[in-house]
């Protein structure tokens, strides 16, 4: 989706080109940015737009059951406007998102809007800690082993921490937090293990999420590290004798992270979405449990609106990573042009 | 490829993951069999009981026996898994080989919409197809292999786009072969291997996302059950019995790590040959044999040190690991860099001169090993292990000025902060004034509008400024020494002259010591005082640069020069023209380095290393035949008429 706006930005800036503004590269590469986000939203929303309408059947009768009687049927169809045509439908949608309105709720009868509001800042709290605790992690982790590994040395260290990564980074996140549960929650009762109502009940879902997505980070900013702990501004760096960690965290860790941002982009993104089997295992009152009950409820109007809400989450975090990356990496713009 | 695969099997990790893969196979084809009666029984006197002996796990709500419920579900969840991995293989090679057989537009949309799609992670497409086609095993199943699928369309439209670019496939399409069939006959058989590597990870990727959905609900439904239906059972009885989430978390854990770890390994296997090589020996007895005799300079070093030197080196050595046991490119150097005075170390690439640089400055990469019976900066001993004291004497007295400035300036760092942190780091300044100290230094080498340029990031300089700006850095300090290592090489010849200008102004003003490393005669003839020749790791010989032309002893150092067809104008011509290849030093003879493209070499030469011997006027040579005339008829000409070619 993204790359379909290119020809519409090649356009843009070509009739354009001519303005002082636009031959500069940020103006352009934000320009460009902008674009590509719309139309990646666009289509977001109407593939959320289209979620409620591939269903093979009809989706208030679905939710309301077959022995629901037609009339009723028929009522609740009307309200939700789903007698209408299709574009009709569409138009009034998109409207809808324009004033924050997500529909009704089948079930509960609310605006979604009020219900994702309220479930939002818990699954985003969690997200965030979780993020955070897998770069505070990954980042020492992940340069500390590729200074122990630069160069080919400590090709043992290298292998034991490769494969322990592998195998930390497949397992889900979900199954590290029953395993927590059950060992510190059950049977040392350390802490808490549902809800979010304490500081320490963080602990526990933020650990489940951050342990997978730190080594995978970790991994890929060793392997980075490596290759530019040989460049020559790494020699040049030396030879001004600065201490080890200028070195490695001012010098090499900037040019290390390109790869990584790009990778922990889509990590936290994962991160966001994977927070509905997480919040399931810990019963934390976020989107995930709300999006969960709703497709087994058949709220869709709900479901539809927290998978918007996540797709839209997604797309914030790819657009974040791209302005990082050429903040991070002045030449990253220029390189598209 | 058979004896491929069986390699990775081999392997430590890819066997254990291949013997699990068969093991969790065979259970899905027998544990129903066997165990099937078991899981079903239900037993309403023992229900949700603790591990037993006779249940090793413990017990459902009805009293059913879990280490049974778990064996017997290896079908389902490996079925529904392996079924999902099979939509998401077919999905995706028909969405990723679409854009050959569509034409150009067609297929670009197809390869944006497929981009965009793997932006989404997986569980968010698979939750959207979830509610598409609705709860239970089947939707599941459907759900997560199109979730899966945007991922290996864009895999195989990779690979394709590889293989529609190679020759054959080329060939086949100019023979009139039409893409459909090209698409089967020729590539698809190729993109086979690498699919069904992917497959296997992707295999255990589905697995683990599959419990996923089943632990939520939305999977397989009761009464049947997978492993994330138990696990999503066991869950709510987690108080009473910790087994009963425990066990078919630990089988969903094994079984998903079994299938991506096979693919993984044999990814890893098929994609490296055997490049791995055990860690590099230590140095060899025969290396230390060869040392260069040290002579009357291998006393310890207690000399006063002359305040007039610089830089005093003796016996350097440096040994790096090699593929086939250490190597030691340098071999025993010695020289010193007076006040004011500009040493050229000239020889081929190979020769040690680089590295001798990198030596004397403390730069060798941590695998090298650097030794010396002396090695002192402004009469300070540079061996053992670097000191704060020692740091700081190295970073504002010495500067470095390396070849490439392309590469040497750190792109993500704004210039005026990398002259500015030498500043602030050793000498203790504020940042405001290290700044202002980084925009006077690089208003010193030549850099206009210092004020703007010190917030550019090197990308924004031309080659010649930025080779300036390096020249800055070093400046940032109050340098005694330079150590240039081929400053000119990596420019265009129209500022090649301006740096040369620009270091000899600085040598010139502040009695700075140069060492100027080049394989450029003309380069070092030009800037400096005094002539290091190296060959094979060694100083060969040593003289006046006045003395170059007419004066150079040693066989090698006038093929140098005759290779110079004129100093004036080619200052840009490599040295090609001597005959012969620069010795390996890896395999160094037993007598000169340099008898094999010599024209004087005799027996003498093969079988004994002349010496490095001084002269009463300074200058050295090593050679058995320093200065005798060169045979006629050879590549070279004699050094004489150097001097009559225009
Ligand atoms: S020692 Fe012999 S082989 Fe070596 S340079 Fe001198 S003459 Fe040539």
């Amino acid at each position: 989706m993204s790359s379909t706006a290119n020809p519409v930005l090649e356009t843009a800036s070509g009739d354009e080109s001519g303005t002082g503004l636009l031959r500069r590269p940020w103006t352009r590469f934000a320009l460009r940015r902008l674009v590509r986000l719309l139309v990646s939203v666009w289509v977001l929303v109407t593939a959320s737009f289209a979620m409620i309408h591939l269903m093979p059947g009809d989706p208030v009768r679905a939710a309301l059951g077959p022995t629901a009687p037609a009339a009723l049927v028929e009522a609740r169809r009307h309200a939700l406007g789903l007698d209408e045509p299709l574009l009709v439908q569409y138009v009034h949608y998109l409207g809808g998102l324009f004033t924050g309105d997500l529909g009704t709720s089948l079930s509960a009868q609310l605006p979604v809007s009020d219900i994702v509001a309220q479930r939002l800042p818990a699954t985003l709290t969690l997200t965030v800690l979780a993020f955070a605790a897998a770069v505070v992690i990954a980042v020492p982790l992940g340069v500390t082993m590729g200074v122990l590994t630069r160069g080919g040395r400590g090709r043992r260290t290298e292998l034991a921490f490769t494969t322990t990564s592998v195998v930390l980074g497949t397992i889900p996140d979900f199954l590290i937090g029953v395993g927590l549960v059950a060992v510190f929650g059950v049977h040392l009762g350390w802490l808490p293990v549902a809800g979010n109502a304490t500081p320490s009940a963080h602990i526990l879902p933020v650990v489940a999420m951050a342990i997978g997505p730190a080594v995978i980070l970790a991994r890929i900013l060793r392997v980075e590290m490596v290759g530019v702990l040989e460049s020559d501004f790494i020699r040049t760096a030396r030879a001004k004798r600065l201490p080890a960690r200028t070195v490695y965290f001012r010098h090499a860790l900037p040019n290390a992270v390109t790869a990584a941002l790009t990778l922990s982009g889509l990590i936290l993104s994962a991160m966001a979405v994977g927070t509905v089997l997480v919040e399931n295992v810990f019963a934390w009152p976020g989107l995930g449990r709300t999006i969960v009950d709703s497709i087994l409820t058949k709220d869709y109007p709900v479901a539809q609106a927290i998978v918007l809400v996540y797709g839209a989450g997604v797309l914030l975090v790819n657009s974040a990573v791209d302005v990082a990356l050429a903040l991070l990496d002045p030449r990253s713009m220029i390189r598209e042009d | 490829m058979e004896r491929r695969w069986l390699r990775v099997l081999r392997t430590p990790l890819g066997a254990g993951a291949a013997a699990l893969c068969g093991l969790v196979l065979v259970l899905a084809v027998v544990a129903p069999l066997v165990w099937g009666a078991a899981a079903e029984a239900v037993d309403t006197a023992d229900i949700l009981a603790g591990p037993s002996s006779e249940h090793w796990a413990g017990t459902d709500n009805l009293g059913r026996d879990i280490l049974a419920r778990v064996l017997v579900a290896t079908r389902l969840s490996i079925g529904l898994a392996l079924a999902a991995t099979a939509i998401a293989v077919l999905v995706g090679l028909l969405l990723g080989s679409a854009p050959y057989l569509l034409g150009r537009r067609a297929g670009r949309l197809m390869t944006a919409i497929v981009n965009a799609a793997v932006a989404f992670p997986g569980l968010l497409l698979a939750l959207f197809f979830a509610v598409v086609f609705g709860l239970g095993a089947r939707g599941a199943v459907l759900a997560i292999g199109l979730a899966g699928a945007p991922s290996f369309a864009r895999l195989t439209h990779a690979l394709v786009a590889n293989l529609a670019a190679r020759d054959f496939v080329a060939a086949a399409r100019i023979a009139g072969v039409g893409r459909l069939r090209v698409l089967f006959r020729h590539i698809l058989p190729n993109v086979a291997e690498p699919l069904a590597v992917n497959a296997t990870i992707g295999a255990g990727t589905v697995l683990l996302s599959f419990a996923g959905l089943s632990f939520l609900g939305l999977g397989v439904q009761s009464p049947d059950y997978d492993w994330g239906r138990l696990l999503y059972e066991g869950v709510s009885a987690l108080y009473v019995n910790p087994m009963a989430a425990l066990a078919p978390g630990a089988a969903v854990l094994l079984a998903g790590l079994a299938f991506n770890l096979l693919g993984e390994s044999v990814a890893k296997g098929l994609g490296s040959p055997t490049l791995r090589g055990g860690p590099p020996p230590a140095p060899s007895a025969d290396g230390d044999s060869r040392r260069a005799p040290a002579g009357e300079d291998a006393r310890d070093d207690v000399e006063a040190a002359d305040p007039d030197v610089v830089l005093d080196v003796r016996d350097l050595e440096v040994t790096v690991p090699g593929p086939r046991g250490a190597i030691r490119p340098v071999r025993g150097v010695s020289f010193t860099v007076r006040r004011g005075e500009a040493v050229g170390v000239v020889g081929e690439s190979g020769s040690g001169k680089s590295l001798t640089a990198l030596a004397v400055t403390r730069l060798v990469a941590d695998s090298g090993h650097v030794e010396a019976t002396r090695l002192r900066l402004l009469g300070d001993d540079l061996r053992g292990a670097d000191t704060p004291r020692r740091r700081r004497l190295l970073g504002t007295s010495l500067a470095m000025v390396f070849q490439d400035p392309m590469t040497s300036l750190n792109p993500t760092r704004r210039i005026g902060g990398q002259l500015a942190e030498v500043a602030s780091h050793h000498l203790g300044m504020p940042r405001r004034e290290a700044m202002s100290r980084a925009e006077d230094r690089l208003g010193a080498v030549g850099i206009p509008d210092v004020g703007r340029r010190a917030r550019q990031y090197p990308h924004e300089f031309s080659g010649g400024m930025r080779q300036r700006a390096m020249i800055g850095m070093g400046l940032m300090g109050s340098p005694r020494l330079i150590v240039a290592d081929e400053p000119t090489t990596a420019l265009d010849v129209t500022v090649q002259q301006q740096v040369l200008d620009l270091l000899a102004t600085i040598r010139g003003d502040d009695a700075v010591g140069l060492v100027l490393i080049s394989h450029d005669v003309t380069v070092v003839g030009e800037v400096c005082d005094r002539v290091l020749v190296m060959y094979a790791g060694r100083i060969v010989e040593d003289l006046p640069t006045s003395e170059l032309a007419t004066g150079a002893r040693h066989p090698y150092t006038r093929a140098l020069v005759a290779a110079v067809p004129d100093m004036e104008t080619d200052i840009d011509e490599p040295l090609a023209t001597i005959p012969g290849r620069p010795v390996d030093p890896a395999e160094l003879p037993a007598g000169c380095a340099y008898a094999a493209r010599c024209p004087l070499a005799d027996a003498r030469c093969r079988a004994e290393d002349p010496p490095l011997v001084a002269d009463p006027g300074g200058r050295r040579v090593a050679c058995w035949h320093a200065g005798e005339p060169l045979p006629g008829g050879t590549a070279e000409h004699p050094a004489d008429e150097l001097v009559e070619t225009p």
